[in-house]
């Protein structure tokens, strides 16, 4: 059988959740990256808030291109269906599993090779889509899974591990993504787990396109001194515009802030992002300024992370579709097939 | 001597593209079959919008033959000066040259054995008309009107066909009879009665009358595709549209207004098939159409469907290759892209309907067959079916069909522990037990990649573990050959060592063909392919003729060389019979190969003279 029941431990970190399942039980295979790879610490942030969200691992599926950051999906949510694609194509794939079934949760994972590059035209066209999706792209500036050649991430002037000196410009999957249309777009590191976790609840919470651009060090091929996506690089210059607390529907609100220092958004199904400011002016829901505020910072050369735009009431594709309620791959023989006397009648109008 | 012919002709309009001739051309060809006669019309015609020549050829034929007939036509609508001397040229000796007699042409623009038959139609429409626009979309319906007089169309037919047309539009109806009538009283006025005419006869029955990707689309319905995803390209494009306006009429709920399908168009091919291969992992039907430029983006995709073992439908409407190709022109050129697309040891099933009622039959079985066997399945259309009108029998739907899901374990099955291995064959059919997302919350999920995994879907890189499953692929493969629809024989009257097999638009031009060659006294058995992988049938037939003929619309002979390769035929025994100019096959190209190779003068094929 393809699913594995792990043993239960009476540990006291593996508490059960809401639904009764332990974190264990939303772990996926041992991973088979290299030790210290970013992408596991971001496999374990998916553990962490599908487990705190209370999800039912089988109403979640996992899909991916290929590349290190897209075999992670192996690794977590092992009670979840998953799809390791085609290179560059998970948004497609995604896209169409959305279509059939509109009810279940997408979070689709993939690299910056996979995203940037070869699959920048899907990563565009299933933003400006609204997908109801978490598209998590694992960004670590090379290509691990094909030993080292920069991606297009690097960015100019970042050496390799050989010292040859990127001069492409780098492509900024925040800032296309926010002017693509996704309606939740932050970014992050997977080296702050405490940042990462509630924004990929949020992420998962918010309906339509959500991005997360997660910086995510290649220990093996990029996280060496002159790179822009090592581990120190990163700790260095990662500027958070705010600090998110996540607040699942119907919890009960307990601390209290003074006015100015947070902002609340309540998004579609009920939950609650609490924004604990850092930048002071920085306002995650006015779209051109956040544009322009993420410019001014890396200009700078500084990391600009957290959750960096939400649109609460954004639309998804199946709105702009006009798609029945039900999942389109459960409607039956008779809500599919108009019979014989809708044939004939059609028949008739072609004689 | 000037032609006579009842019932019995070859029509051919030469307009300017975008000169709103095609509604005007379209009518007349109607006006025939509502007398009872079978037509087959065919438009020949250039990718641009306007301004380029055009044709639209009308074959009628009250022996029923819907094939292109071959040679010059009877009756040539001259109507565009830019391709006057090709058209002239193109009229059979002692047949019907019509044309627009406003402006005087030189005699040595006429052939004298032919018959002209000149009307002033600029200079008619100048005189009832102001407006530009009108002017030209006028005359095109004045021709229809002279024309119907001329060969006896009934004026009642035209009438209702008018009305058909306009419905509750009142004021066109009036417009569009005035200018039949304008057309007639010319005619009538001014030329003399022609030796082509048409007769009332009943060899229409209940046939209708449609364009195959119209037909694929609605079979696309009834097959219960709820997933379209597609990129525009000729001419597989009319599929998608058709497709959408199906689902508006016949899938949109009636209480809610929702719609039960989801029509995306793709950023390109290898989107559109994602998408296709996503909602197929995902359980819902899914298809895309296109054409061989788009199945060359697809490759990859087409690939992992085959590996991961995923349904997809890919409608592929064949032109003539590559993209700045003959786009317009009709081929099938891409059966072996289709069979054996991808990288890696792949082939996948085929579908070869032979006109728009089995484009329809095909297009509903072939998310069954995807469903079925796991994997891609190909309905090979071309321009020539897709795009054109033509006459067949009538759709059919028997209401206690099921649509057939293959095999897919439910809740049910794994809650009461079935065993539940993504590719364990545990059936003998090759053909292994899958899961929808979603569908049990402890038992079920599994992680869907290309190969380099087990029976249980766990990941492994043993060579023989990939062995073992490709060999069950193999196996797979063989069970679809009980699943392919078995092909149409067509026994000469006489037993005989020669046989003919062909598949898919060739078939009129082929029947026609056969009984042209039986009444030279050479006698062929023909056999119709309607898919790939080949049933047995298809082998025994080989196997009992000496020498069997393959038709078909391509240069190198693809339908042979599959049958070479996955039957392992003697080559010396497949004649290739090859017409690949972009138009259609004809029966008199067909009959006049055969006979030629039947007496033994020459080996290598010729291909069919282009036009
Ligand atoms: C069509 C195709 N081209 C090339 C490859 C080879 N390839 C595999 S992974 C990869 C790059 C992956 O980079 P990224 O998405 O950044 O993932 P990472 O390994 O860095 O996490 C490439 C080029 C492929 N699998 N398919
Ligand atoms: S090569 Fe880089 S990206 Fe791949 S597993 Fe190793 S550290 Fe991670
Ligand atoms: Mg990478």
């Amino acid at each position: 059988m393809t699913y594995i029941t792990k043993p239960r431990l009476h540990h006291p970190l593996l508490q059960p959740n809401a639904l009764g399942f332990t974190r264990r039980d939303y772990e996926g295979k041992v991973s088979t990256l290299c030790a210290g790879c970013g992408h596991d610490s971001i496999s374990a942030a998916i553990i962490q808030a599908a487990y705190e969200l209370d999800l039912p691992p089988h109403r979640l599926a996992k899909l991916s291109g290929i590349g290190c950051s897209s075999k992670t999906p192996d690794y977590f949510l092992g009670n979840s269906h998953g799809f390791n694609s085609v290179h560059g194509r998970m948004p497609s794939v995604l896209t169409g599993a959305n279509a059939a079934n509109r009810e279940l949760i997408y979070l689709g994972v993939s690299g910056d090779g996979d995203s940037a590059s070869i699959g920048l035209g899907q990563f565009a066209h299933s933003i400006r889509r609204s997908v109801n999706m978490t598209y998590i792209v694992e960004n670590n500036g090379v290509y691990g899974l094909t030993k080292g050649q920069f991606s297009a991430t690097s960015d100019p002037g970042s050496k390799s591990k050989r010292g040859v000196v990127n001069h492409d410009q780098s492509i900024d999957l925040v800032g296309l993504a926010l002017q693509l249309g996704a309606s939740f777009v932050a970014r992050s590191f997977s080296g702050d787990k405490a940042q990462l976790v509630p924004l990929i609840k949020a992420a998962i919470s918010h309906k339509g396109a959500s991005f997360i651009d997660v910086i995510s060090p290649c220990v093996q091929f990029n996280n060496h001194v002159g790179s822009t996506k090592s581990f120190d690089y990163v700790r260095e210059h990662n500027a958070a515009m705010n600090r998110l607390d996540f607040i699942e529907p119907r919890a009960e609100i307990t601390v209290d802030y003074a006015p100015g220092e947070v902002e609340v958004v309540k998004q579609h199904d009920g939950s609650i992002l609490r924004l604990r400011k850092v930048a002071p002016d920085y306002d995650p829901t006015d779209k051109i300024s956040a544009i322009t505020h993420l410019q001014l910072h890396q200009m700078r050369g500084e990391v600009v992370t957290g959750l960096l735009y939400v649109e609460p009431d954004a639309a998804d594709l199946h709105d702009h579709l006009h798609t029945v309620q039900t999942p389109l791959n459960q409607l039956d023989d008779a809500e599919l097939i108009p019979g014989s006397l809708a044939l004939d009648a059609i028949n008739d109008s072609l004689r | 001597m000037s032609l006579a012919a009842v019932n019995d002709f070859v029509v051919k309009f030469a307009n300017v593209n975008g000169s709103g001739s095609a509604s005007a051309n379209g009518m007349f060809a109607k006006s025939i079959l509502r007398m009872g006669v079978p037509v087959a019309a065919r438009n020949i015609f250039p990718s641009n919008i306007q301004g380029l020549p055009t044709w639209y050829e009308v074959r009628v034929s009250e022996a029923g033959y819907l094939g292109r007939r071959g040679g010059g036509v009877e009756l040539m609508v001259a109507m565009n000066p830019q391709t006057w001397d090709q058209d002239v040229a193109s009229i059979e000796p002692g047949g019907y040259l019509f044309y627009d007699s406003s402006k005087p042409l030189p005699p040595a623009k006429f052939r004298n054995d032919i018959e002209v038959l000149g009307l002033p139609l600029t200079a008619i429409c100048n005189a009832a008309y102001t407006d530009p626009r009108q002017r030209q979309l006028f005359k095109n319906i004045i021709y229809v009107g002279a024309l119907a007089h001329l060969i006896g169309i009934e004026e009642s037919v035209l009438e209702t066909l008018v009305r058909e047309e306009f419905g509750s539009k009142v004021a066109l109806i009036d417009s569009n009879l005035k200018a039949l009538a304008m057309g007639r009283d010319a005619a009538a006025e001014n030329l003399a009665p022609i030796g082509l005419r048409m007769r009332r006869a009943d060899k229409v029955g209940d046939r209708i009358y449609v364009e195959g990707n119209s037909a694929a689309a609605l079979g696309a319905v009834y097959g219960g595709a709820t997933v379209c995803a597609w990129y525009p390209i000729t001419p597989s494009t009319s599929l998608a549209e058709a497709f959408t306006a199906h689902c508006q009429k016949l899938r949109t709920d009636p209480k809610t207004g929702e719609a039960r399908y989801a029509v995306i168009q793709g950023e390109d091919e290898i989107a559109s098939i994602g998408i296709v291969v996503g909602a197929g992992w995902n359980g819902a039907r899914a298809f895309t159409c296109t054409s061989g430029p788009g199945v060359s983006l697809m490759q990859e995709f087409v690939g992992l469907s085959y590996f991961a073992e995923i349904p997809a439908v890919i409608f592929d409407v064949q032109r003539g290759g590559p993209s700045t190709g003959m786009p317009t022109r009709t081929q099938q050129s891409d059966v072996l892209l289709a069979a054996y697309a991808s990288h890696g040891d792949t082939k996948h099933p085929l579908l070869f309907p032979e006109d728009p009622a089995e484009c329809f039959d095909f297009g509903a079985l072939a998310f069954d067959l995807a469903d079925r066997l796991q994997t891609t399945v190909f309905v090979m259309l071309d321009l020539d079916i897709g795009m054109n009108e033509w006459l067949c029998r009538p759709f059919r739907w028997d209401d206690s069909r099921k649509l057939d899901r293959g095999k897919v374990m439910t809740y049910d099955d794994l809650e009461t522990g079935k065993v539940f291995g993504r590719y364990l064959d545990v059936d003998g059919d090759g053909i292994a037990y899958r899961t929808l997302p979603g569908v049990h919350p402890e038992r079920g999920a599994y992680f869907t990649r290309g190969t380099s995994r087990d029976p249980y879907a766990r990941y492994s890189e043993e060579g023989p573990v990939y062995v073992a499953n490709m060999q069950r692929l193999l196996k797979k493969f063989e069970t679809a050959k009980t699943l392919i629809p078995a092909p149409v024989a067509r026994p000469a009257k006489r037993r005989t060592p020669h046989g003919a097999v062909y598949f898919g638009s060739t078939t009129p031009a082929m029947h026609e063909a056969l009984d042209l060659l039986e009444a030279q006294g050479v006698h062929v058995d023909g056999l119709r392919v309607r898919g790939f992988p080949f049933n047995d049938e298809v082998m025994a037939f080989i196997e009992a003729h000496e020498t069997v003929f393959v038709v078909e619309q391509n240069r190198d002979a693809q339908l042979r060389t599959l049958i070479m390769v996955e039957g392992g035929v003697d080559p010396a025994k497949l004649v290739p019979v090859l017409g690949y100019d972009g138009s259609p096959i004809t029966a008199r190209f067909i009959t006049d190969e055969i006979s030629r190779r039947m007496q033994g003068s020459s080996v290598t094929p010729t291909p069919q003279a282009a036009e």
